[in-house]
């Protein structure tokens, strides 16, 4: 057998809209010992699905154990594994950073060359917005170490495959006869 | 126009539209509502009362395992909904059908700690397939639809019906629903993949040493006679997991009994050297298989399971074949060619022989053991015609080796949790199901004692279950753990026990002690005789362990054997 490859994934998963669905898929991640380094959720363009995006270091074995797991809560409504697909991976990161008089223009020259944007301008600081691969958020960050980060904030990556492409959704979304009890 | 009908009436109204005969559960605040409208409703569900929930949950167990049927269990909020737990993770490990359904406080008191408030769908989030919160009586006709649908179908499971007492109490148009609204859900009830399928034939044709590892996914789906006819087909050996033990005879010509920690020697002689394992219904656990990378080798493993995530869980797997048992076996059947084995079953013929050799009944002794107490039993319940209901531990072990099934869903018992305490309620359950079933309790003298409060509802309900306790004053499987892997010291296993015919008198339940082997067949027949619950104190011979022992985390091949003498392994 070949040593298995650890590497890192990014899976994205719908989900309904229901109260308690992270709960559910955050627990399942603690109680089946899954390492997640990131996750990322909110609206997908259909009302009441939600869309996760989270990243997870193991091998693909361990990612298939995550997914197929994770299919079997009842809420999620699909899963993907995007990893070896061509896809769009983003984050954004809002970082507060010590500005004065002295320093603002060599900070505004950094956010130019990262293509990032300064959304609030304070006396003594600055609030820079950068969207981004992550390794282009960390260099930025590293960058802006020296002159004094206070505050910051990452989304986790967003994961979009390019291209049109169909989902399909396995569930149970036709009628189903009233059962006997015991039937099936 | 549909009626009105209060949320209390909603429930017991949808139990009846789901067939539910019988119910287990113990009322309190948060339920009272539900409760009052059973009363209302004059019972047209029988409501057996437990003495503890956590004997609700079990029997609802029970009573699912014996029947096929969804098992529900009620109670109150707080306490009573966390008593549940138990038994629930004991049924989610083992894929049992529960509908439990539990009191909240009112939704104006939720999350403000009032009195008996537990965050019930939070604690019962990892042992339940799925669970609801109510807070919306809108809400709970589809609920409780889903949860039955849910608990039966795919792989089964408990599903949690938490309502809130102010939903209970409020009251809307009712008309049962008739369909479930569940995008996200796939039971996979389906045939698997036709490709899958040849694949998984042509390695059993060319095999030259094939194994069948049956477990209860095949009794779930009702697949035994066609496993049957895929083993007579090609002449292929049938081990079981022990939740698969009764899913093909143990008595027939290719039974190899179940294989494992404690499973026989041959049986797991035969996994290791196996060159072709057809798992169905399995999930291959660690108990079964021994240390992961070491169970059977040199084998292309095939693995039906209607669950995909039990795909190379555990076990790297060849051929995944993702489907129903039955519509696998169905479709897998007529591309199978008949076929002799005969070197192999000659080897494995071998390997029983020597196993037969060591047997523990084979050795000279006088000492009542447990063994020969489930022979037995055996015998005297037209050998192996009794619904077995065992709780956890050594007792556990020998009724498995001992006790050899032959009729479908025969053994009950907690094999993933390991629940010490199931067997009494479990059987309780079993029995409202099966009301006409022989059934025996068999418990060790510290799983008994955990659960024996539900006497009184044995008594209560007139059922006739018979109780076989094996009594050797230990919490018999830790002490052996401490005998083989600490040095044999005895830490917290020697048990204070009561006088068990006496527990059993108080209840009004007929007992008696029994001390010697020439009493054994004897004290059984008069349990049998008895019209009526009766219990055997089988007082056994203290230090005997259960072998074949293999040690955790080593490989199956690496099995202790059964000495070859009587000589107790405790001094």
């Amino acid at each position: 057998m070949s040593e298995p490859q650890l590497k890192r994934h990014t899976i994205n998963a719908w989900m309904e809209d229901k109260p308690g669905v992270l709960n559910r898929v955050a627990g399942l991640f603690r109680r089946r010992n899954f390492n997640i380094e990131s996750l990322a959720v909110g609206h997908s363009e259909t009302p009441g699905i939600s869309r996760m995006t989270f990243v997870a270091y193991g091998t693909d074995r361990d990612m298939r154990q995550v997914t197929t797991q994770l299919d079997k809560l009842i809420n999620v409504t699909h899963i993907e594994d995007v990893t070896h697909l061509p896809a769009v991976k983003r984050e954004l990161a809002l970082i507060k950073v010590k500005a004065n008089n002295q320093t603002r223009a060599e900070v505004m020259q950094l956010v130019d060359i990262y293509r990032a944007s300064i959304v609030d301008v304070d006396m003594e600081s600055l609030i820079i917005q950068i969207v981004g691969k992550e390794d282009q958020v960390d260099s930025l960050i590293k960058l802006l170490q020296s002159f004094g980060i206070e505050e910051m904030v990452r989304t986790g990556r967003v994961a979009m495959v390019r291209g049109l492409q169909e989902r399909e959704m396995g569930g149970t979304d036709t009628a189903v006869p009233t059962h006997q009890n015991g039937h099936h | 126009m549909s009626e009105m009908k209060t949320g209390g009436q909603i429930i017991w109204e949808s139990l009846m539209h789901e067939g539910v005969e019988v119910v287990f559960g113990l009322p309190g605040g948060a339920i009272l509502p539900t409760y009052d409208d059973l009363a209302k409703y004059e019972y047209p569900i029988h409501h057996v009362l437990v003495t503890h929930e956590q004997g609700a949950s079990h029997m609802a167990d029970g009573y699912a395992r014996a029947t096929g049927k969804v098992g529900v269990c009620i109670a109150t909020s707080g306490p009573g909904a966390t008593n549940l737990i138990t038994g629930l993770a004991t049924a989610y490990m083992d894929s049992t059908p529960i509908v439990a359904i539990t009191g909240q406080v009112p939704t104006s008191l939720l999350g403000r700690d009032g009195f008996q408030e537990a965050d019930v769908q939070g604690v019962s989030l990892p042992v339940t397939k799925h669970n609801y919160l109510i807070t919306d009586i809108k809400d709970l006709p589809d609920a409780i639809k889903e949860a039955f649908y849910i608990a039966r179908t795919g792989r089964p499971g408990p599903v949690l019906v938490d309502v809130c007492k102010d939903v209970q109490q409020a009251s809307m148009p009712f008309k049962y629903p008739e369909t479930v609204n569940l995008p996200g859900y796939n039971p996979n009830i389906n045939a698997p993949e036709e490709a899958a399928v040849s694949r998984a034939a042509r390695l059993i044709n060319e095999a030259k040493k094939p194994v069948i590892v049956a477990g209860q996914g095949v009794s779930i789906a009702k697949a035994e006679a066609e496993l049957r006819q895929l083993a007579e087909k090609a002449n292929i050996p049938v081990a079981t997991s022990l939740l698969g033990i009764g899913t093909f005879p143990a008595t027939h010509p290719l039974s190899i009994s179940w294989g494992g920690m404690h499973g026989e020697a041959y049986c797991n002689y035969a996994l290791q050297e196996c060159d072709v394992l057809f798992a169905i219904g399995a999930r291959l656990d660690d108990r079964l298989t021994g240390a992961f990378d070491t169970f059977a080798p040199n084998a292309k493993i095939i693995h039906v399971d209607l669950d995909p995530a039990e795909m190379g869980k555990n076990i790297t797997i060849d051929t995944p074949v993702i489907g129903d048992a039955l519509l696998t076996l169905r479709n897998l059947l007529p591309q199978i060619e008949p076929n002799e084995h005969p070197t192999w079953l000659e080897q494995i013929a071998e390997w029983k022989a020597d196993t037969s050799d060591r047997d523990i009944l084979a050795q000279e002794t006088d000492e009542l053991i447990a063994p020969y107490v489930m022979r037995a039993l055996w015998h005297s319940t037209g050998e192996g015609n009794a619904t077995v209901v065992s709780d956890v531990g050594q007792h556990q072990m020998w009724e498995a080796q001992y006790y050899h099934h032959t009729k479908r869903r025969s053994l009950l018992t907690s094999g993933g949790l390991g629940t010490m305490g199931y067997a009494l309620p479990a059987a309780i359950g079993a029995q409202m199901g099966l009301p006409d079933e022989e059934i025996w309790v068999v418990a060790g003298d510290g799983g008994f004692q955990m659960t024996m409060i539900e006497l009184s509802t044995v008594v209560q309900e007139k059922l006739p279950i018979k109780i076989a306790i094996i009594n050797n004053g230990y919490l018999g499987m830790v002490r052996q753990w401490q005998d083989v892997f600490y040095n044999k010291r005895h830490a917290g296993t020697p048990l204070f026990n009561p006088d068990f015919v006496k527990i059993a008198e108080a209840y009004g339940i007929p007992a008696r002690a029994v001390t010697s082997k020439e009493e054994a067949a004897e004290a059984i027949k008069e349990a049998q005789a008895y019209d009526g619950p009766f219990l055997l104190d089988f007082q056994v011979e203290e230090f005997t362990n259960v072998y074949p022992m293999v040690t955790p985390g080593k490989s199956n091949a690496d099995m202790i054997r059964r000495p070859n003498s009587m000589t107790p392994q405790g001094e």
